[in-house]
């Protein structure tokens, strides 16, 4: 990771190329150095970080003014850090029977903070948790008694998390969890804070800046989706060609102990939706017998969802494996224990992630847990299945083959599609959607749960939700489409968004066979599309062209009067 | 260490921190006299010297200095 002058530095090159952002900085305690470490950290991730800062220690007084300059500047995401000095120092003036009511009363001002924000702006809200100060004044009694600063300070966080879990627009940058990893002197050096009142150190900045960047990433689209694990003395000590399956180390003895505890760390990544892929150079025969026969591991075949092993090049392999899954590299994560391949797959596909794991694989967990590798924003019951539709298109992938005639392959899937507009059951997989989807999205607004929230309410805004299931299994929701009334005659289509584990099934034709149906009904003459490009949506470039749209002014029109229903075969459920 | 050799390693401190390798230090030189030397890159030019010469300054002397010169005096009593 780089150190503070490292990213200071970034901030004279040229960011015009990188995705703007609009990000105001409100702190109690001095941030022009986290404003630096901010921005320069940002570069390194491809963003531009438009950083207004207030002045010092000007939270309230700039979010509950509705004419000041934070709203005049007009965010996408305001940071708050309220420090946990300032919340001590606070602590310190009460009367003693009002030492238990501090984190009640913080997080109600936390609580209006927010809704002032709300009310005023769609800006999402990141805000600092606190990093634990044991004054010692009760000792370990502390955490037996609500009146000390500890007993508080920790109710408060957790209540933070309460209060995130059900506020669809705040986020909590979890810099109590750097400090337990960093440490308390690395996160906070007197002289720093005596002379600058700045609460973080000159080391620490780096690490927050990055915890900070990660989650302003994750809310614009940017994380990991999938996890790529090599085998041999990566996933098992020993080599399972060479050593055989009794000899492989996983278990509770020794090593193996390790090797164990990374899997169990796998399992968690894939039960929450990270795609799990296997990348090894062996006989795939081989490679399978522990996850099918060896009593201790804790991966089975039906955690992966693409099994490659070969005695192929792994940059091929990886290019396969991201072929079948359809993502991006830069959404993806390498793990080898081999320095060489490493470097051979960074050398390759420079967008992917290729950790640097420690020599001894007792230290792979406690290495991977500093990186934060696997962000996300959101979280939903779609991430648990996600395994199993991988591995059901990589068996459609296989029955495809056989069939000459492409219809009659569609015909035999035996497709039924769900529609159904946003409510409250599908608001989540929708803001997820919206938010992973980089390639088949025609203009690519990204939506959260609370703007969701919002779009319902809203009168003359048709929201469309499609689901697909075949003789395989189901897709589950796999497309969204918004349409907007721009005047009595034409309705505008805001959104439209599929998953890329759909493609080619005709599930374009019924989209539009559904929506120009609905558009007929109504009344309205046209259909309007528009196509922004984007680094990453080439594919839908002449999707309007396709469908039979007429383009004007940079945009594409489809007269619905005289709209014949498209071939598919898909049924509506 | 000699003041010289210290005042000379201050130098490439300075000159890395505030990115401008044209900085030449005497005893004498003050904040007004640096293009950059503010109040915020003077807290992290005190910790990359405490780390290049692996000493800790307290927060009073980081506030009692008025030139180079006193700064090298710092160093100079916590190294010898």
């Amino acid at each position: 990771m780089k150190i503070f002058s490292q990213l200071k530095k970034n901030l004279k090159n040229d960011f015009s190329k990188l995705r703007p952002i609009k990000v105001a900085l409100l702190g109690d305690t001095a941030t022009q150095l986290l404003n630096q470490a901010l921005r320069g950290t940002g570069y390194d991730d491809g963003f531009n970080l438009q950083i207004w800062e207030a002045g010092f220690n000007q939270i309230e007084r700039q979010i509950f003014d509705p004419a000041s300059e934070l709203y005049e500047f007009d965010p996408e995401v305001v940071i708050v850090f309220q420090s946990s000095h300032k919340l001590l120092s606070k602590y310190n003036k009460l009367q003693p029977q009002y030492y238990s009511t501090i984190a009640e009363s913080q997080l109600e001002l936390v609580n209006n903070l927010c809704s002032a924000i709300n009310a005023k702006t769609r800006a999402k809200i990141i805000y600092y948790n606190y990093a634990e100060i044991d004054d010692a004044v009760f000792g370990n009694y502390a955490n037996k008694t609500d009146q000390s600063f500890l007993f508080q300070l920790r109710k408060l966080n957790y209540e933070l998390m309460l209060y995130a879990a059900k506020s669809a627009n705040f986020y909590i940058a979890d810099i109590s969890s750097i400090q337990n990893q960093a440490g308390k002197s690395a996160m906070f050096q007197t002289s720093v804070y005596i002379n600058t009142d700045m609460v973080l150190s000159i080391d620490v900045l780096p690490l927050v800046a990055a915890r900070t960047v990660d989650l302003i990433g994750s809310i614009h689209g940017k994380f990991k989706k999938c996890l790529i694990l090599d085998l041999d003395n990566t996933l098992w000590g020993g080599i399972i060609g060479d050593d055989g399956l009794e000899n492989i180390q996983v278990g509770s003895l020794g090593i193996g102990k390790a090797f164990t505890e990374f899997q169990y760390w796998v399992k968690k990544l894939k039960n929450r939706g990270v795609i799990i892929a296997i990348c090894s150079k062996n006989t795939e025969s081989v490679a399978m017998e522990p996850f099918e026969k060896h009593p201790d591991m804790v991966l089975h075949l039906d955690d992966i969802a693409v099994f490659m092993a070969n005695w192929d090049n792994k940059v091929d392999n990886i290019k396969k494996i991201q072929a079948i899954l359809n993502i991006g590299f830069d959404s993806m994560v390498f793990l080898d224990d081999n320095p060489f391949e490493r470097n051979i797959v960074r050398e390759n596909i420079p967008q992917l992630t290729v950790p640097e794991l420690p020599v001894d694989p007792a230290d792979y967990l406690e290495y991977l847990y500093t990186l934060n590798l696997f962000e996300t924003n959101s979280f939903s019951g779609e991430d648990v299945e996600r395994t199993k539709q991988y591995q059901t298109e990589a068996k459609r992938a296989v029955i495809q083959t056989s069939f000459t005639n492409e219809d009659d392959f569609l015909k035999s899937l035996n497709m039924i599609s769900l529609v159904a507009p946003f409510n409250k059951f599908n608001t989540p997989r929708v803001a997820q959607l919206s938010q992973r989807s980089n390639q088949f999205n025609l203009r690519t607004v990204r939506y959260t749960e609370g703007d969701i929230e919002q779009l319902i309410q809203q009168a003359n805004v048709f929201t469309y939700t499609f689901t697909l299931e075949d003789k395989f299994g189901d897709n589950g929701l796999i497309s969204v489409v918004i349409l907007e009334q721009e005047d009595i005659d034409t309705l505008f289509i805001n959104t439209w968004l599929m998953s890329c584990r759909v493609l080619k099934r005709g599930m374009e034709n019924f989209i539009l066979n559904t929506i120009s149906n609905f558009a007929k009904q109504k009344g309205y003459t046209y259909l309007k599309g528009e196509y922004l490009p984007t680094a990453k949506n080439e594919m839908v470039k002449d999707h309007y062209l396709t469908l039979g749209f007429a383009p004007v002014d940079n945009q594409w029109l489809l007269n619905v009067k005289d709209y014949k229903n498209r071939k598919c075969f898909i049924e509506a459920k | 260490m000699e003041r010289n050799e210290i005042l000379k390693k201050m130098n490439v401190i300075f000159c890395d921190v505030l990115d401008n390798e044209y900085i030449v230090l005497t005893d004498a030189t003050t904040a007004n006299d640096v293009e950059d030397w503010d109040s915020l890159n003077h807290i992290q030019l005190v910790v990359a010297i405490e780390k290049s010469f692996k000493i800790r300054f307290n927060s009073q002397e980081i506030q009692s200095w008025d030139t180079v010169g006193d700064m090298v005096s710092s160093i100079s009593a916590k190294l010898n």
